[in-house]
């Protein structure tokens, strides 16, 4: 009979939101805000190309600036746990698609600092992270695809190709990068864009070559896989390690060698016809 | 004369490759600009320092070092992330070329080229790496002399003599 009494006054109590917090002290429920501001400033972070220090570093800063001194982060590139000790407060979010938009990065920066001097309180910087979180301003795709082209030609110079090249280089760059922002937005499977835009690459360094416009293929395709290949990625990964982020660490470059192997099999595909 | 044509290619190549990552990683317009610099001045140190010593992995050392070391600065002074400056600065020091190049020959079966450059890709990364946390590392021990320094003279001494 004990027991059905017990069951009964628990359907009463939970039968919605509002009691369930009625049930918690003020306490509880600030510190569940809190934790949900922490955890969605990180996500973005995370989403956005931040090193998993400062990932754990943000999170935990804006935890501490309101007072709550008892957080604990664990940050991987697929999730996030955060949590608060001596409270029953645990959040965990699963992270599946990264970019790198570190103009969100800079945004979570600056509100991050805000709230450490006591200039916004969680109610805004709470709105603030949601709107970081929606927003879409980015330069125009033209302009990206115009960046990689002379990102490109640029690297070719630096790596001391010969004029002769530049031109196959920028064309070679802005289709690569053309056909990655086309083929991401075409299917999501990791790889494939990169694997893609590799064998437009390698398709137009070997036209330029056929034709008499390019000289040094070599230059060419190293040249225009540059805004491909996971150079940060692999930077970060030593970085992720050196930090002691070591399951962070070795996760990012399993990733890197993975994208490098796809760029490498888009190019030799191409090269086959040669 | 055929020194300083080289100079101005590769600062002007190292400075518009640079600001063109940035514009793909959509940093904002200023620090764009800041980070540009930034990378131009870490590639010329490279390029030198591997002209005249052969050893590319002294000079992306000693580049990676140079680079976070300003973008240290540059974070603090312009109030915004370390990464917004060091990410496209160090992008042509990454061995990315050397990375295809590892995949590349491995897909055409030349296996013992492969793994000889995916060592010294490692070995690369490992220093640009080293370079990054040793900066961050001389950047933590200026702040505490920097707090110590007060202290010696101050009110502290005088304290502890008592």
């Amino acid at each position: 009979m004990g027991i059905l009494k017990n069951i009964e006054r628990e359907v009463e109590t939970m039968d919605g939101f509002l009691n369930d917090h009625q049930m918690m002290n003020s306490r509880e429920v600030f510190l569940h805000e809190v934790a949900t501001v922490c955890v969605l400033a990180g996500k973005i972070l995370l989403q956005n190309g931040a090193e998993t220090f400062r990932v754990e570093d943000t999170m935990n800063r804006i935890a501490n600036s309101f007072a709550v001194h008892e957080a604990q982060s664990f940050v991987t590139p697929t999730g996030i746990i955060f949590s608060i000790e001596n409270h029953d407060v645990t959040q965990l979010v699963r992270i599946r698609d990264r970019a790198t938009n570190l103009r969100k990065v800079t945004e979570v920066n600056t509100l991050s600092r805000q709230v450490a001097q006591g200039e916004i309180n969680l109610r805004t910087l709470h709105r603030e992270l949601s709107r970081v979180n929606r927003s879409t301003v980015a330069y125009s795709v033209p302009l990206q695809i115009f960046a990689a082209a002379v990102a490109s030609s640029s690297f070719l110079l630096m790596f001391l190709g010969q004029w002769h090249d530049v031109l196959p280089a920028f064309i070679a760059g802005g289709a690569g990068q053309a056909g990655m922002i086309y083929f991401h937005k075409l299917s999501k499977a990791k790889f494939f864009s990169e694997f893609m835009s590799s064998v437009i690459i390698g398709g137009i360094a070997l036209v330029s070559i056929k034709t008499g416009f390019g000289f040094q293929i070599d230059k060419i395709i190293i040249g225009a896989v540059m805004p491909l290949v996971p150079g940060v990625p692999i930077a970060n990964a030593v970085k992720d390690i050196m930090a002691g982020d070591l399951v962070a660490g070795l996760s990012k470059s399993a990733e890197a060698g993975l994208t490098a192997f796809a760029i490498g099999i888009g190019v030799t595909a191409a090269l086959v016809f040669n | 004369m055929q020194l300083f044509t080289v100079i101005c290619v590769q600062s002007i190549a190292s400075y518009l490759a640079t600001c063109a990552f940035g514009i793909i990683f959509n940093i904002p317009f200023k620090p764009l600009l800041h980070g540009g610099l930034i990378g131009m001045i870490g590639w010329l140190i490279y390029f030198f320092l591997f002209q005249n010593t052969g050893s590319d992995l002294l000079a992306t050392f000693a580049a990676s070092l140079v680079i976070a070391m300003m973008s240290q600065v540059a974070a603090r002074l312009w109030k915004n992330p370390v990464t917004l400056y060091s990410v496209s600065g160090i992008i042509p020091l990454v061995p990315g070329g050397l990375s295809y190049s590892v995949m590349s020959r491995a897909v055409d079966n030349n296996y013992d080229i492969a793994i000889y450059f995916a060592e010294k890709v490692f070995v690369l990364s490992g220093a640009i790496a080293m370079g990054l946390v040793l900066a961050e590392v001389i950047y933590q021990l200026v702040q505490k002399i920097k707090e110590m320094v007060p202290q010696k003279t101050g009110k502290r001494i005088f304290l502890s003599k008592k």
